[in-house]
């Protein structure tokens, strides 16, 4: 699984550092940038196992989808109902975090949405998603990392990527260096212990002696945050409300240091759910209310940066329109995306709606895809960045050069 | 201490071929290094792990799929009881969109009214099995080179448990089944072992992969599933430089139609195990690298897979993963060629190949710069100390800190093999976390000097020795020895 881009890139880059400035192929000025002056986070959240965008953002004036959804739809109105969002669709109960965000105009859904795949194997639907590449197959790097090489070498290493768990998702994964954190699983080593250790490496070996110190540095960085002791224990699993939201905590301290990494990922899992997949409440409120819990702590832990900050949350495809047997649902292709941030121009679903009739459902059981993902991922990445349609279409996310940025998800 | 006239062989046996060395292990490699791993190779059957308690991946399957189907049952009833007692209480259907049934928490609190611990899973009992056999025979193998082999082999053949309950059933068995009787043995025997296997047809999507014109092609408007086809050429065999089309990838797709796993409800074949479904089978001749396979049903399928073990690129595509695993993340040409050669020469012969490896005085010579993998480490801690857990839980936790957990690579081509990979600032920081915890585990330790001389011998840097004899206690002097070059290189 060789980069097919390797000679190219690492040519470029070396142009790059020859010439010593930004004016390179690929990237505009940030003088020319709308956000020009802002320091801009991004943060993007990989949601594992396919999320019940029906549910978690439901089209309750669709007249097809109280009977489709069945015991599990959201009702209207009531003791359960969905949150109102703009009038056809309603958001999950358990979210009320980003339904403020909504309100505020800092939220935005993007419905009926699905990347270029077309099977229904989690395993390489995430592939697909997070390697940015048409098909499954490439495991080598990300399309978030390639972003971030893409830009000029002094950019590449200000902006530095974060990485939450204990091995950073595929998104963020590849030649540009990233940090990585995550919760503590097991109790850490004594400070005294990490400076005999460093000490010696100093003396005997100088390549674990700079990623060991680059190591405790990160680690003292997120201490400077706050983030150690107790705060840093982990609190559960990323498929639990509480694991979601330390995670989350965790990445918005280093996000909001000066000299921290500027764009993280994150992988909350558990999203699979053949059986109870449960209404108002249940199996899949509780994922919501950790997914909601982790916009908070990352509004909060963000702080003054969160006005620059555009959060992603993507799930590898939907699940079928109807729900199963067993109170479930399967593997779909129409999926639903979450936008938050201070950057987003929100108060918007974003959807061209294809419908649920049968004739509607792709495939006959699935939401319809719509939108590309990438187009919002290449949206975003050239705002907040200004990365141009060309490398985007071709470093970022090979052959894709007829899919367009979405324009206008972010405020100007 | 003595540890003859190569003190450096020794550690060059143990450390680069081995998986570190255990109290006493240096003099007894001391007198004949080359000989003390060549002799782990020739111990018959020396690779194989068979144990009452561990499942063939049939048996293990089928307990899964009767786990699925109690389940389900389960799930059926307490959802007609749901709607039963709604209906009583004249509930309307919207009512029950708000109280989805939830499955019922049973036997939650034992009889002394205390909380039971959760009992496991199917899969988990299963995967736990497996995963303590693997860490108890690496732990106590003599050089671990065989062990190593099997590593090897396992990761170059890389299935995911991530991907399924399936293939967390079945891992274990595979490995036990389709790569362990093989490491010394013939590369087109595992080859045709491991892509007939249930968990790789699984893993890969083959048993969805249908011939355009088979009879249940044509029936069910399923189509080809190229992923198994396009990872054996790319990965398990020629490689991705290895001279094959998209159109190779299409005819060996074709080819392996068929190539499937019975079902629990299967009236052929064992629930579990292989089945070629002929009827899934694309009919007729097929191309594959220049070559016509005008075979029938699934010879077709073993003919091509023959062919392609035997290729002159198979043979550089693994010498090339050889020498880096066991040499140097950049392995040098020279050795990479010997050793294509002897895998041409020997029409694969995987004894011939590893005795060919250990057998190059560069393998010898060459400073060693590679780091241990997470697995690595904490099995050579496990033997330096002689601590191995009673169940497998500890280990599998710090493999799941370092990033490298069990059975569960990210993708296809397994886990990374290169210091670039394994030795990043977190994963140096995780190191540290994981040998203070190591440290703290390891009980009736003697003098830490002694652990130190007998994973070192007379190697150990005075630095690595200064630091050892000026810690504070001996738990840390124990943390820092396995965080000393020494120990982390090999």
């Amino acid at each position: 699984m060789a980069l097919p881009v390797k000679t190219a890139t690492l040519s470029r880059r070396a142009l790059l550092a020859a010439a010593g400035s930004s004016c390179a192929l690929g990237f505009l000025p940030k003088t020319a940038s709308a956000r020009s002056g802002s320091d801009p986070r991004f943060v993007v959240i990989i949601l594992r196992g396919a999320l019940d965008g029906l549910s978690a953002v439901a089209p309750v004036g669709d007249p097809d989808y109280a009977a489709l959804h069945g015991a599990i739809a959201l009702p209207p109105a009531g003791e359960h109902a969905a949150l109102p969002l703009d009038g056809f669709f309603g958001l999950h109960p358990s979210m009320p975090v980003f339904a403020r965000l909504y309100k505020e105009n800092r939220a935005s859904v993007i419905h009926a949405v699905a990347t270029s795949y077309r099977e229904r194997s989690h395993f390489d639907g995430q592939d697909v998603l997070e390697s940015g590449y048409p098909g499954p197959g490439h495991t080598e790097s990300g399309w978030l990392n390639r972003a971030i090489f893409a830009l000029p070498g002094s950019e590449t290493s200000r902006l530095r990527g974060l990485g939450v768990g204990a091995t950073a998702p595929l998104v963020i994964r590849g030649r540009a260096p990233v940090l990585g954190w995550a919760p503590q699983i097991l109790p850490a080593a004594s400070d005294d212990l990490a400076m005999r250790v460093l000490d010696l490496y100093q003396h005997r070996d100088a390549a674990l002696a700079a990623a060991l110190r680059i190591g405790l540095e990160t680690d003292e960085m997120a201490a400077r945050g706050g983030l150690s002791g107790d705060m840093a224990k982990a609190r559960g699993g990323m498929d639990q409300p509480n694991g979601m939201r330390q995670a989350a905590r965790g990445a918005a301290r280093l996000l909001a240091t000066d000299d921290g990494p500027r764009v993280a990922a994150l992988a909350f899992d558990g999203w699979d759910m053949h059986a109870n997949e449960g209404g108002a409440t249940g199996q899949l409120a509780t994922r919501l209310s950790g997914l909601d819990g982790a916009f908070e702590e990352l509004e909060m832990g963000l702080g003054e940066h969160w006005r620059d900050t555009a959060v992603l949350a993507v799930t590898e495809f939907g699940r079928t329109a109807r729900i199963n047997g067993t109170g479930g649902s399967d593997h779909g292709t129409g999926a639903a995306a979450f936008l938050v941030g201070g950057a987003v121009k929100g108060g918007r679903v974003i959807a061209d709606w294809p419908g649920l009739k049968p004739n509607q459902l792709y495939q006959g059981r699935d939401l319809a895809p719509t939108a590309d993902l990438r187009a919002v991922m290449k949206g975003l990445l050239a705002d907040l960045f200004r990365l141009f349609p060309s490398t985007l279409g071709d470093k970022v996310f090979p052959d894709s050069a007829a899919v367009q940025p979405m324009p206008g998800l972010l405020a100007g | 201490m003595s540890f003859g006239p190569d003190s450096r062989g020794v550690l060059v046996a143990l450390k680069r071929f081995g998986l570190g060395p255990k109290p006493g292990d240096l003099s007894a490699a001391a007198a004949d290094p080359r000989g003390f791993i060549l002799a782990e190779t020739q111990q018959a059957g020396v690779a194989l792990l068979e144990k009452p308690q561990l499942a063939k991946s049939s048996a293990a399957l089928q307990a899964l799929f009767a786990d699925q189907q109690n389940k389900r049952a389960e799930r059926e009833r307490t959802l007609a009881q749901g709607m039963a007692s709604a209906a009583q209480a004249g509930l309307a259907g919207s009512v029950m969109a708000a109280a989805p049934p939830q499955m019922p928490v049973t036997a939650a609190i034992g009889p002394d009214g205390k909380p039971k611990p959760q009992e496991p899973t199917v899969e988990q009992r299963l995967f736990r099995a497996e995963a303590m056999a693997r860490y108890e025979k690496q732990a106590a193998a003599s050089a671990g080179f065989v062990e190593r082999l099997v590593a090897f082999w396992s990761n170059h053949f890389a299935v995911s448990v991530a991907k399924d309950q399936f293939v967390r059933v079945a891992a274990g068995p595979y490995e036990r089944e389709a790569i362990r009787p093989y490491v010394l043995g013939k590369f087109a025997d595992m080859l045709k072992a491991v892509e007939s296997h249930p968990a790789m047809l699984f893993y890969l999507d083959n048993q969805r992969s249908s011939g355009p014109n088979s009879a249940a092609g044509r029936f069910a408007g399923k189509g080809l599933n190229e992923n198994l086809a396009r990872e054996i050429l790319e990965l398990h065999t020629l490689g991705a430089e290895g001279g094959y089309s998209q159109d190779d990838v299409t005819a060996l797709a074709r080819i392996l139609t068929g190539w499937s796993i019975a079902q629990a409800e299967s009236e052929v074949g064992t629930p579990g195990a292989f089945l070629f479904k002929s009827n899934w089978h694309e009919p007729g001749a097929q191309i594959l690298l220049g070559e016509t396979y005008a075979q029938t049903g699934v010879r077709q399928g073993e003919a091509a897979l023959a062919d392609i073990a035997r290729h002159p690129s198979t043979a550089t595509h693994i010498a090339t993963k050889l020498v880096r695993h066991f040499i140097a993340d950049d392995p040098p040409p020279g050795m990479i060629a010997k050793l294509a050669k002897v895998f041409r020469d020997t029409d694969g012969d995987l004894h011939a190949v590893t005795v060919a490896l250990a057998g190059d005085d560069e393998a010898w010579r060459l400073p060693m710069t590679k780091i241990r993998t997470p697995n690595e480490f904490l099995i050579a801690a496990m033997r330096a100390t002689g601590n191995l857990p009673a169940e497998p839980g500890p280990i599998l936790n710090m493999s799941n800190a370092l990033g490298m957990p069990l059975w569960q690579p990210p993708g296809p081509n397994g886990f990374a093999d290169t210091q670039a990979a394994w030795a990043t600032p977190e994963s140096m920081k995780l190191r540290l976390d994981v040998a203070a915890q190591l440290a703290q585990r390891a009980k009736d330790v003697e003098h830490p000097l002694g652990v130190l001389d007998s994973i070192a011998g007379p190697e150990a840097s005075t630095e690595t020795r200064e630091t050892v004899s000026r810690a504070e206690s001996r738990q840390q002097a124990l943390a820092i020895i396995f965080m000393s070059p020494e120990f982390q290189r090999r």
